[in-house]
């Protein structure tokens, strides 16, 4: 159709009609959060000492890893952005965003409810938790960024610099809270690794991967509907043009 | 060199546009003034455990007042799309960003020079530490987050509320530096045999400074960009 | 002096210029002309260098737009709705601050002599900031030629002025015009367009729809020329 043209010169192709490769994702990301669903609860060991509240640890690390990775994908979409002037990276960052932003909200609430029964805290700065803090607000202020007034490719580009920043920000962040707080603060923190047995590692691990997975899928899925949003928009512009002249 | 100087020019103007309209450095300065009293107010100044804050008040008290200059350093340029005059002019945009960074690192300063020892003298507070290495430290916290807060007006300088805004762009991306600048000050402040602690806290702001204001003068191009 | 080639400009999902070829010749003096929202502003700031193309070719005094931005700068003096000028400063401390950033020589000499050439010696150190429309358009003026440009962009400088600041703008660009300057004028005024230009162009939905000198210098003769052309629309 003529008038998607040169949104395709802009690296956007608009087709979003289901393909086999959809299928697949979403089929894959299902079965294997259903296999990890079964590897935490079933497969196995209760922990000794604080029982079956332990289990949320797996989707408390599972969504800590995968926020990591959305916002790395963020970050390489940032960059290939301002390089190239793609639309369709700014729609993957955008999507990408949003998906890190909710798994970083699971790992705050989950932390603290892990933390209670592990060390009779709700929270605690330690470097790993105080790290997600400050990631969840470094997401927040981008998603700041993409409410803010005007087209969507000043848009595209103040967010893209932000998320570069925000993104190098993040092994600081981590360095300077694990610095800060084995010297001032006494360490309340078992060894969480420690305790855990073959099996736990495993439904671990697994449960990890599954959940990226699940982002893969929640991001293919999210970038189908923004280029819907983004297609219905160019129609809604057509048909204004048209009546407006 | 050009760049430098151009940077110069820029910074000079608004420094002296500040001394001719009198608004922001009075501003900044009864602010900080403000906040230091009202924490008189909420924490004793005569209580022995209450100097153990000092450290952590300097900070708090220099931030905020500089987020209030801050605010105003790129929404200034907007009223005659001033900015556009730089921008048209034969001056790379590294210029534009640097002078910017001078002229509000050179008004915090100012705000500070006043402010701390104010604090020390209504908190009755004693140094007796290292004064270089406290100057160094105030210098050093200073410039890491006066530089990407500068870049970071100029982002919100693109958004209807840029006042709401800053902040919450500044502080997430500052905490490194916040950490590792509050740690210091209270090294030299109330454990000053301990100095050697606060040098690797003043690495690792140095490190932070270096590579944030590196990535702000690589990015600032896109910012500008329309 | 210019050469522009399928020049197109997008905002967001909007198309401003849709494939615009344009050449101008040295020592042109040019009309811009069109209805609003036609896109001329968006022209002149493409050419300004201020909005980066989102594709086509635009040659400026030689340059590519993508080669040398600095040189192009150089040579380029643009005036657009907004005066660019500091409030807070007279005017000048306007001329010296930007005169400063286009390494003007002999600066201060340089400035007094334009304030004196827009009638402003009297308000020389006056802050802009009470001035009237009319005066900051002539600081304004004096501002986008600073540093003698061969290549002056002026969007609707004659809008809001009085009789007085009309004549003192139009000398400067007459004055300009001898020594050579080329000149780009988006105007709505045809009186002044068909005094100063030598040429019209008018600009419709993002091109260049019709290009022609102005053979006949009265404000008649382009309204008719420019209603042919444009006819119903604005
Ligand atoms: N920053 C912008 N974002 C989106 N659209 C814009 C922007 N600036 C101008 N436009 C649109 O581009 C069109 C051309 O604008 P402009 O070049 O100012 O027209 P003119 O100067 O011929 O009246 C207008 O329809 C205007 O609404
Ligand atoms: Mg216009």
């Amino acid at each position: 159709m003529s008038f998607f043209k040169n949104e395709e010169e802009l690296g956007l192709n608009l087709n979003t009609r289901t393909t086999l490769v959809n299928h697949i994702v979403y089929g894959i990301a299902f079965a294997m959060i259903l296999v990890s669903a079964y590897l935490i609860f079933i497969y196995s060991n209760i922990e000794k000492t604080m029982g079956a509240v332990q289990k949320i640890f797996y989707v408390h690390v599972g969504t800590a890893w995968n926020a990591l990775l959305a916002f790395g994908v963020v970050f390489v979409c940032s960059i290939l952005y301002l390089a190239t002037k793609k639309r369709i990276y700014d729609v993957y960052a955008t999507v990408a965003a949003e998906i890190g932003v909710v798994f970083i909200i699971i790992v705050m609430l989950t932390g603290p409810i892990w933390a209670r029964s592990a060390w009779n805290v709700w929270w605690s700065w330690e470097p790993k938790l105080t790290s997600a803090l400050i990631l969840f607000f470094i997401y927040i202020a981008y998603t700041m960024i993409r409410f803010m007034d005007g087209s969507w490719d000043k848009k595209a580009r103040l967010c893209a610099v932000f998320g570069i920043i925000g993104f190098i920000d993040v092994p600081i962040v981590y360095f300077a809270s694990e610095w800060w707080g084995s010297k001032f603060h006494p360490t309340v923190v078992g060894q969480e690794g420690g305790g855990l047995e073959g099996n736990m590692v495993f439904a671990l691990v697994f449960t990890v991967f599954a959940f990226s997975f699940f982002l893969t899928a929640l991001i293919h899925k999210g970038v189908r509907i923004e280029k819907a949003r983004i297609e219905l928009q160019h129609m809604k512009d057509k048909i204004a043009e048209k009546i407006g002249r | 060199m050009s760049i430098l100087r151009n940077a110069l020019t820029i910074a000079g103007k608004d420094l002296r546009a500040e001394r001719k309209s009198k608004q922001v450095l009075p501003t900044m300065l009864v602010f900080a003034v403000l906040v230091i009293v009202v924490f008189s107010f909420a924490f004793d100044p005569d209580k022995e455990s209450t100097k153990a804050l000092i450290p952590g008040l300097i900070w708090i008290v220099s931030i905020f007042s500089a987020i209030l200059g801050l605010n105003r350093s790129f929404i200034s340029e907007l009223k005659n799309d001033n900015i556009q005059g730089m921008i048209i002019a034969p001056v790379n945009s590294i210029s534009i960003f640097l002078g910017k960074f001078f002229a509000n690192f050179v008004m915090i300063l100012i705000v500070q020079a006043i402010a701390i020892p104010m604090l020390f003298l209504l908190f009755d507070y004693q140094f007796n530490g290292s004064l270089p290495w406290l100057l160094l430290t105030i210098f050093t916290g200073t410039f890491g987050f006066v530089g990407i807060g500068s870049f970071l007006s100029a982002i919100a300088s693109n958004s209807g509320i840029s006042e709401m805004l800053l902040p919450l762009l500044l502080f997430p991306i500052a905490t490194p530096a916040l950490i590792g600048i509050v740690s210091a000050t209270k090294i030299i402040l109330r454990h000053p045999d301990q100095i050697e602690k606060a040098y690797g806290w003043l690495q690792l702001v140095g490190g932070y400074d270096i590579i944030f204001f590196g990535i702000c003068i690589v990015l600032f191009d896109y910012i500008l960009e329309v | 002096m210019i050469k522009i080639q399928k020049l197109v400009k997008k905002m967001g999902n909007k198309m401003i210029l849709r494939n615009l070829d344009l050449e101008v010749k040295n020592g042109e003096t040019i009309a811009v002309l069109g209805p609003n929202g036609a896109g001329k502003s968006t022209l002149l700031k493409v050419i300004a260098t201020l909005y980066k193309p989102t594709s086509g070719k635009v040659m400026i005094h030689g340059i590519d737009l993508n080669e040398n931005l600095n040189k192009i700068r150089e040579k380029t003096g643009y005036l657009p709705h907004a005066s660019l000028l500091y409030e807070h400063f007279s005017p000048l401390e306007n001329l010296e601050f930007f005169g400063k950033l286009y390494g003007v020589k002999d600066l201060e000499k340089r400035s007094k002599e334009l304030i004196k050439q827009v009638g402003l010696a009297f308000f020389m150190n006056e802050p802009v900031k009470g001035f009237s429309r009319g005066m900051i358009q002539r600081v304004a003026i004096a501002r986008a030629i600073i540093h003698n440009p061969l290549l002056l962009l002026l969007d609707e400088p004659h809008t809001g002025l009085d009789q007085k600041a009309v004549g003192i703008l139009n000398d400067v660009v007459e004055t300009n015009k001898q020594k050579g300057m080329t000149t780009l004028m988006v105007t709505h005024d045809f009186k002044q367009a068909a005094t100063l230009c030598d040429r019209a162009i008018i600009i419709q939905r993002g091109i260049v729809s019709d290009d022609f000198p102005i053979e006949v210098r009265t404000e008649e003769w382009l309204l008719n020329k420019y209603n042919e052309k444009v006819g119903g629309e604005n």
